[in-house]
């Protein structure tokens, strides 16, 4: 991998919780390795363990039996609160210290760890910028002045200032509004090209976890692992009828976001003519040869303009004013998701461009759902396999 | 003699006095800050430890003033100490209750937060529980001095200092000459001091609360 990995691996071998006076364990025999740099999300119903299974990685709970390594190194060998310093720890409504201004809050975990006055305040800057807060603006204000949003920046903000090579998340984008939630999940996605940590983050929301997640576990009750695998795995694919149940309704639609149109096989075999090279007349000719009953129009630059049908030659003087505008079309980078979208508006058929909007092809909604057959083909075969 | 030439006739003697009701009366409310705030850090996670240090402190503040004083003089003898000591004890309660309040009603979430992020036990309660509570720590204190000021009249009868002795000797005196203006002196005294004194805590609200969380 060419991007620097600053996370570090985590695993955990055999963890399991038991409270005093509690027949069943909250946790029991769970295994897991979350790799370096990767966004592992814990997704499952309330109460399942999930938090309390996240918790015990920093030992805000401590396990009964089994072990937790980071990095390689033991966590229970380690001074509990020295551990907490190097874990960033992220939580629902931010739990920011409302008597500390946003630069204070900030500052706590470089502080415990000593660092000097003039790093802290540099570093303090700069995660600032780095989650999007203007620092000559916000640095003095309290978390009170601030909104349900940019509270959770502070957070993640918070988290993240000693550079720590893992992050817990618990729910931290659950109590704003889903307009702000979808930005700090694309800003969470940004960071995260950035710096590569290894997160850890605890959801209910399975939406949140495709979008945000390199790999999900669904847990059922005592943190037990349903299924643990890719998004797509598991939208194309549900291990059983607990994962198909928390997956919902919809689940082809949502893999339709994680697809881009790059990915899949769309045609390239269009009838294209560029409009100041050609005439009406000669269309008509190329197209009764080659039997097609459309043509798309280019202009100079190969960008789309116009769908022609053989029926509307027979009377245009120009190619540039035949034929229908085309109205939506999907860039390579686009979702499938988009891309549907484009083709039921399109009536069918959407025009696919390149980089500088240039013309490269078409996709139909036969590509579209071919693709999601294959997809659940792949799976089935691969968990048949294995 | 009115009540002017009076006061300004025994100045010296008056502002001596008025200077250590206010000396004993600070003092005692720090002393007992200290202790309440200790009491409250010790009970304040377990609900049966709270219930019985907010019960014990009201027990102590249900005996009269009188009636506690003189359980202290056959201790202690008589002067500064009983009356230290009394005024200690009823100054507990205002403090160590708001103190339990202010603790248990801290966030739960910005606690976990502050030790899921590396803080020692210590430091979450010193920079963060404690730094929450302090205006209702604060509150308690300013309850306890208003009432103290009031109690330490009555300590006089334990040959206390302070502005205790003017009332007392003015009222036993009651009919002679200036007896009345000495009452009224001792007592008009008391008021003046407590407005001041309240002065005073909203100064040290002023700089002591972070605008963060100030109300």
């Amino acid at each position: 991998m060419a991007e620097t990995v600053s996370g570090a691996e985590i695993q955990l071998e055999n963890v399991t919780k038991r409270y005093p006076g509690t027949g069943e364990p909250a946790v029991k025999d769970f295994n897991m390795t979350i790799p370096a740099g990767k966004i592992v999300i814990f997704v499952g119903p309330s109460g399942c363990g999930k938090t309390t299974t996240m918790r015990m990685i920093n030992r805000l709970i401590e396990p009964t039996s089994g072990t937790i390594t980071i990095g390689g190194e033991d966590t229970l060998k380690l001074n509990a609160d020295a551990l907490r310093r190097k874990v960033g720890y992220a939580i629902q409504q931010a739990g920011l210290f409302p008597h500390f201004t946003v630069a204070q809050n900030i500052a706590v975990v470089p502080g415990l760890l000593d660092w000097e006055k003039k790093k802290i305040g540099d570093r303090v800057d700069e995660m600032m910028d780095l989650v999007g807060l203007d620092p000559s603006v916000y640095r003095d204000r309290f978390p009170r002045q601030l909104s349900g949003g940019q509270q959770q920046r502070v957070g993640v903000a918070r988290a993240l200032a000693a550079d720590p090579p893992v992050l817990l998340m618990d729910e931290p984008f659950g109590a704003v509004d889903p307009i702000t939630r979808g930005n700090l999940q694309d800003e969470l996605l940004r960071l995260q090209l950035e710096l590569r940590k290894t997160i850890v983050f605890v959801t209910h929301d399975f939406d949140e976890a495709v979008k945000l997640g390199d790999k999900i576990a669904v847990l059922g009750d005592q943190s037990t692992i349903q299924q643990f695998d890719t998004p797509e795995a598991i939208l194309a694919n549900p291990a059983n009828d607990m994962v198909a149940g928390f997956v919902g309704a919809g689940a082809s639609l949502k893999q339709l976001t994680l697809l881009r149109v790059r990915d899949v096989n769309y045609h390239d075999n269009a009838l294209t003519v560029v409009a100041p090279d050609s005439s009406p007349a000669e269309l008509r000719k190329q197209m009764s040869e080659q039997g097609k009953t459309y043509a798309l129009v280019l202009d100079a630059r190969r960008r789309p303009q116009r769908w022609v049908h053989v029926r509307d030659l027979s009377t245009a003087s120009s190619l540039a004013t035949v034929g229908r505008p085309v109205g939506d079309n999907v860039s390579t980078q686009s979702t499938l998701q988009d891309a549907l979208e484009a083709i039921l508006s399109e009536g069918g058929n959407a025009v696919v461009t390149g980089s500088r909007g240039e013309y490269v092809g078409t996709i139909d909604i036969e590509t579209v759902t071919n693709t999601i057959q294959q997809l659940r083909d792949e799976h089935d075969a691969g968990s048949a396999a294995s | 003699m009115n009540l002017l030439d009076y006061v300004a006739d025994r100045w010296d003697r008056l502002s001596l006095q008025a200077w250590l009701h206010v000396s004993e009366v600070v003092q005692s409310t720090l002393i007992a800050a200290v202790i309440g705030v200790l009491i409250g850090v010790a009970v304040y996670r377990s609900p049966i430890g709270s219930a019985v240090a907010t019960a014990l402190a009201s027990t102590i503040l249900t005996i009269p003033s009188f009636a506690l004083l003189g359980l202290l003089i056959p201790v202690f003898g008589l002067g500064a100490v009983p009356t230290v000591i009394a005024l200690v004890l009823y100054a507990l309660l205002p403090i160590t209750r708001n103190t339990i309040v202010g603790l248990a009603g801290v966030d739960p979430a910005i606690s976990d937060a502050a030790k899921g992020i590396g803080m020692n036990r210590v430091s979450v309660l010193t920079r963060v529980e404690l730094r929450l509570a302090w205006p209702a720590i604060l509150a308690g204190m300013r309850v306890s001095t208003q009432m103290l000021m009031g109690i330490a009249v009555i300590a006089a009868y334990a040959k206390g200092p302070g502005l205790g002795s003017e009332v007392f000797s003015g009222l036993t005196r009651a009919g002679s000459a200036n007896a009345t203006n000495q009452a009224l002196a001792g007592t008009l005294g008391v008021v003046i001091l407590a407005l001041l004194l309240e002065g005073v805590y909203f100064l040290i609200a002023r700089f002591t609360i972070s605008r963060g969380i100030r109300g």
